[in-house]
């Protein structure tokens, strides 16, 4: 049947189930947003309030469902607007179409309004871009795109389509939705290696990332642990891989981990890590990172391997099938003095706040959170002391709940990714934990929940200072605050009203649970201001470029 | 720090070399020299570059080039298992006293006249990277208007392909 671009388009999107979009008109895409108004019936188009919210809305639904989102923006600016959106999605290897129109094929080149070259612009940031010139190569365009963008470590392809490309016709032909590509074949000479060099292991630490949620290996990873009695610590990434509440479950490791989990890292003598990949939050010093263990590497990504920290033996695979391989050739095992010893670390030198029921304290606040939603509910945070503070105290225990910028620590991603993950999980509460710093960033979006009646609840922990920075600034700056104290005068409960929105202000704990309990019986977005110590920091602190042994702890 | 040849077959699509430059330059990856042109299958153009680095750079590039979508196979080529050449156009400013002497450089370095005018010269030189250097040396004692040299192409001696 002969369909234009635009009418390709939808059908390319919907043949791959990508029946939820979130996106923003303009000049070059009033093609596609005609027919997304026929098709309406079909396809749900989620209108943000700035691209860049829009670019995080189909991150969060991703996250939170693990398929691909999808993003759709005009040319120029529009386009522009996105890659904050799409480095974010590249960073944290999220699944990702982001499609972007652009001026005529004919205009192309001659700096016409709005035209921008955004293929190249996103060149370092996508795993591959397109520019579809002709129309006859949009449907199987997509189809690459799609397959791409969830094949091996997932993350962002872009399609950049001309407005021309989207009203000339050609045949369309129907097709299946693509599958993902092979994964990479298993050995089972490395696979025995393996099992073997954990069989032997002493003072074993499983050290685990986002990997083990994409590719879906949560169970695998619990039955590994919990048959040689293999206690595991996690990037950020990592959270909700593993129940916060399993014994052999280490918590946060690295700037903000737990000294426990950095210490079960630092003297073990096999450090077994599992889709994630050293970053620098993780392995602060790299040169010194678990430098008494041999280290094991399992990462989809072979480029990966060795990048950031030598290894002994690797593995390029994906997380859940290596674990399912090595799973039946691994002793049933015990290592009781090792835990022991993490014990010790744990009691001795784990960092514990004091509780203040006078005013509200950040462990207390996360903490509050998480006991007011169910283990299903989607926290969303942005960036700074509040989101470690969020990693560690709302520490979430099913995968796909907690969505968080980990690579690219994007200020203002929160909002917008809890949109996208309230689109995609209807059911669940979405709570958005941010600071008044990120607030400010992309607040904008509250506009969006209020059009489209989602309940979201921001938490905004309120210490009128960019606390993050403020805080080095404290520890390296001699108490300099340059440009974090700004005085903002901002009143979030007006604000929220101001924008059809519903807020709270509370100044202690107590009120804080109670504002939580009505805002989450709420049927649209509430703001609830909790005004914290400006002087509250994030503990433990492992300062850039030392090691667990110079961690600050109070 | 070593001097590596890589040797890359990708898509002959437009935009290929601006995604392996652009990883070179996000990456903080050396590029010293670079060639691309189709192969005899038009579909596919072969790239050879010669990079400067370490081994961990080197194996950094290898992998890194292999994720990229148009990229179909990537191999570092060992000079001494390689045919490695490089061609050079110099043009040099000159009479005739000075061009008969370029001329008999030329000669003993087997390089080749182009053209000769009534005080220029252009000359060509193929060779190894060594031999090239070697005649751009002789020849800076010269007046050297421009030279423009290819950078490495080079293929493996044996049956290997790439």
């Amino acid at each position: 049947m002969k369909l234009n671009g635009s009418q390709i388009l939808i059908e390319a999107l919907l043949e791959q189930g990508a029946d939820t979009i979130f996106g923003y008109p303009g000049g070059a895409v009033l093609n596609i947003y005609d027919e997304l108004y026929k098709n309406s019936d079909r396809i749900t188009h989620i209108m943000s309030a700035h691209e860049q919210g829009a670019a995080h809305a189909a991150d969060g639904f991703a996250r939170a469902t693990g398929k691909v989102g999808v993003v759709l923006a005009t040319s120029g600016p529009g386009a522009t607007n996105l890659v904050t959106g799409i480095a974010t999605a590249y960073m944290d290897s999220v699944p990702m179409v982001a499609i972007t129109g652009n001026v005529g094929t004919a205009a192309i080149g001659r700096d016409s309004f709005q035209e921008v070259y955004i293929a190249g612009i996103t060149m370092p940031i996508t795993k591959h871009n397109f520019v579809v010139r002709h129309v006859e190569d949009l449907a199987d365009t997509v189809r690459l795109a799609f397959e791409i963008a969830m094949s091996g470590r997932p993350g962002p392809v872009l399609i950049d389509i001309p407005k021309d490309v989207t009203a000339a016709e050609c045949e369309y032909e129907p097709k299946p939705a693509v599958q993902p590509r092979p994964l990479p074949e298993i050995n089972m000479d490395d696979i025995q290696k393996l099992a073997d060099m954990i069989n032997e292991s002493e003072r074993p630490t499983i050290y685990f990332g986002g990997g083990i949620i994409s590719s879906g290996a949560s169970e695998a990873l619990k039955q590994l642990m919990h048959k040689a009695e293999i206690p595991a610590c996690h990037a950020m990434m990592g959270i909700g891989a593993l129940d916060k509440k399993d014994p052999l479950n280490l918590g946060m490791i690295g700037m903000h981990g737990w000294v426990s989990a950095g210490r079960a890292a630092d003297k073990a003598d096999l450090l077994i890590a599992l889709g994630t990949r050293f970053s620098d939050r993780v392995a602060t010093k790299m040169t010194e990172f678990a430098s008494t263990a041999k280290v094991v590497q399992v990462d989809i990504d072979n480029s990966e391997i060795d990048k950031n920290i030598p290894t002994t033996f690797s593995i390029t695979g994906d997380a859940r099938r290596v674990l399912e391989a090595v799973l039946p050739l691994i002793k049933e095992n015990k290592h009781t003095a090792w835990l022991e010893q993490i014990a010790t670390w744990k009691e001795r030198m784990d960092y514990r706040p004091v509780d203040n029921d006078e005013v509200i304290r950040p462990h207390q606040l996360m903490r509050a959170i998480d006991e007011a939603i169910g283990p299903e509910d989607i926290v969303a945070t942005d960036v700074g002391q509040h989101q470690m503070w969020a990693a560690q105290f709302t520490g979430r225990r099913m995968p796909h709940t907690f969505l968080s910028s980990g690579g690219l620590g994007t200020m203002g991603y929160g909002y917008g990714a809890a949109v996208g993950a309230q689109v995609a999980c209807p059911d669940k509460k979405v709570v958005h934990v941010t600071g008044d710093g990120s607030f400010h960033m992309n607040l904008n979006e509250i506009c969006t929940a209020v059009s489209y009646k989602l309940p979201i609840v921001t938490v905004v922990t309120n210490n009128e200072v960019l606390g993050m920075v403020r805080q080095w600034q404290t520890s390296f700056y001699g108490k300099r605050y340059s440009s974090t104290d700004p005085h903002r005068q901002t009143d979030y409960v007006k604000l929220a009203e101001a924008f059809g929105a519903t807020g709270y202000r509370c100044r202690t704990i107590g009120e804080f649970r109670d504002a939580m309990a009505k805002a989450l019986q709420s049927d649209g977005p509430v703001i609830i201001d909790a005004i914290i110590d400006k002087d509250e920091r994030v503990l433990p602190f492992i300062p850039a470029g030392q090691t667990i042994r110079n961690v600050i702890i109070d | 720090m070593e001097k590596y040849i890589v040797a890359a077959l990708v898509r002959n699509h437009s935009g290929v070399l601006a995604r392996v430059s652009s990883l070179f330059g996000r990456r903080g990856f050396n590029i010293d020299s670079l060639t691309v042109s189709p192969t005899m299958d038009e579909d596919i153009s072969r790239i050879t570059l010669v990079t400067i680095g370490d081994e961990y750079t080197l194996e950094q590039i290898l992998k890194q080039m292999k994720k990229l979508e148009e990229c179909i196979s990537v191999v570092h080529i060992d000079e001494e298992e390689a045919h490695c050449r490089e061609l050079v156009l110099v043009k040099i400013h000159g009479d005739q006293t000075v061009q008969e002497t370029v001329r008999e450089i030329c000669e003993v370095y087997g390089a080749g006249i182009l053209t000769a005018m009534n005080d220029t010269i252009i000359v060509r030189k193929n060779g190894t990277p060594s031999d090239v250097d070697t005649f751009l040396s002789v020849l800076s004692n010269y007046d050297v208007v421009e030279s423009s040299r290819t950078g490495i192409t080079a293929m493996y001696k044996d049956e290997k392909s790439i």
